[in-house]
């Protein structure tokens, strides 16, 4: 399976990730981070593509995207 | 396993400093990763200017050096000339390059500097709260232009890249903005050619980044990076402005 590791301490929730995900992976989680973010949250993890482009789009370097089983 | 995308070497794990939304982090990362394909962050020295690009000095794994407010690109010359192998860049806000460093940069462009700028323009002072920049659209309500900027008081938005291009010593001229994973692309290609016009002594090299700053256009993130694209991008067209002969074969 595909994995999407979103560091929420670096998010600030600015959803950019969210709205270009092809395939609504992410939504925003419901609790706040330590500085008061509400950081974004792999919802769907089983439906991902691994296509990266959260991670392309995230301003704040949060995102990392592997592709494949192992790990 | 495979690597769709991790954080680029030189840029150091640290969280950023900026608002939700700002795109300098964004610019800084693809700065870090051609650095790393190029493998030049040993011989690097960046400048740092004054505003919110200030921060980048910790960020990305070289040495840096901070300039006076929009002297970034005299002290860029001065890194050059004494240190010729190094690769030097500046990395300046519109504040910093288009409204007090006017003098500097259009004089290192015309000079044929072998540096490369690196400008990211938000049409706004970020860091001392919104006031009306060089680059501010025709209209734009800004802390002091709260009527909307008018041609008869401010004039007209500064389009830099066109008037450095003018020049006979620029080499590599270009303006890209961020908004999604092909525009995003294409900058970082740019970005890729403004160090190898560098790297081949081809003359000087600029990159405008279009960035949104959500904070002072009293938008949200998403709302700003759509204002960006049907505003910004409007007056401030993307694409390579201008390629001297020579740079394309280099790249």
């Amino acid at each position: 399976m595909n994995r999407v590791i979103i560091n929420q301490e670096y998010c600030k929730g600015c959803g950019y990730c969210i709205q270009i995900c092809p395939q609504k992976v992410l939504s925003f989680s419901e609790e706040f981070n330590t500085h008061g973010y509400y950081p974004a949250n792999v919802g769907r993890r089983e439906v991902c593509i691994g296509c990266g482009f959260c991670a392309q789009v995230c301003p704040d370097v949060a995102i990392s995207v592997y592709r494949g089983d192992e790990l | 396993m495979k690597t769709v995308f991790e954080r680029p070497h030189s840029l150091f794990d640290l969280p950023y400093p900026y608002c939700p939304g700002c795109h300098h982090g964004l610019a800084q990362r693809l700065i870090a990763e051609v650095i790393d394909e190029l493998s030049i962050s040993d011989r690097t020295i960046g400048v740092g200017p004054v505003g919110c690009s200030v921060y980048i000095y910790e960020h990305i794994d070289v040495d840096f050096v901070m300039g006076a407010h929009g002297r970034s690109p005299a002290i860029a010359t001065g890194i050059k000339r004494s240190r010729p192998g190094t690769i030097v860049f500046s990395y300046q806000g519109d504040g910093d390059i288009a409204a007090i460093g006017t003098a500097e940069i259009i004089h290192a462009a015309n000079r044929g500097e072998n540096i490369s700028c690196f400008f990211i323009n938000n049409a706004i002072y970020g860091m001392t709260g919104g006031q009306m920049a060089p680059t501010s659209l025709l209209g734009q309500k800004t802390q002091t232009s709260p009527r909307g900027r008018k041609v008869q008081t401010e004039g007209y938005p500064f389009h830099l890249c066109e008037m450095l291009a003018v020049s006979e010593g620029s080499a590599y001229i270009a303006r890209v903005a961020l908004t999604n994973p092909r525009l995003i692309k294409k900058a970082k290609e740019a970005i890729r050619k403004a160090f190898l016009t560098q790297i081949e002594e081809q003359g000087f090299s600029l990159v405008e980044i279009l960035s949104p700053c959500p904070t002072n256009w009293r938008l949200p993130p998403l709302e700003a990076v759509k204002w960006l694209e049907e505003h910004l991008m409007a007056t401030y067209r993307i694409g390579e402005i201008k390629v001297k002969e020579g740079v394309t074969n280099a790249c």
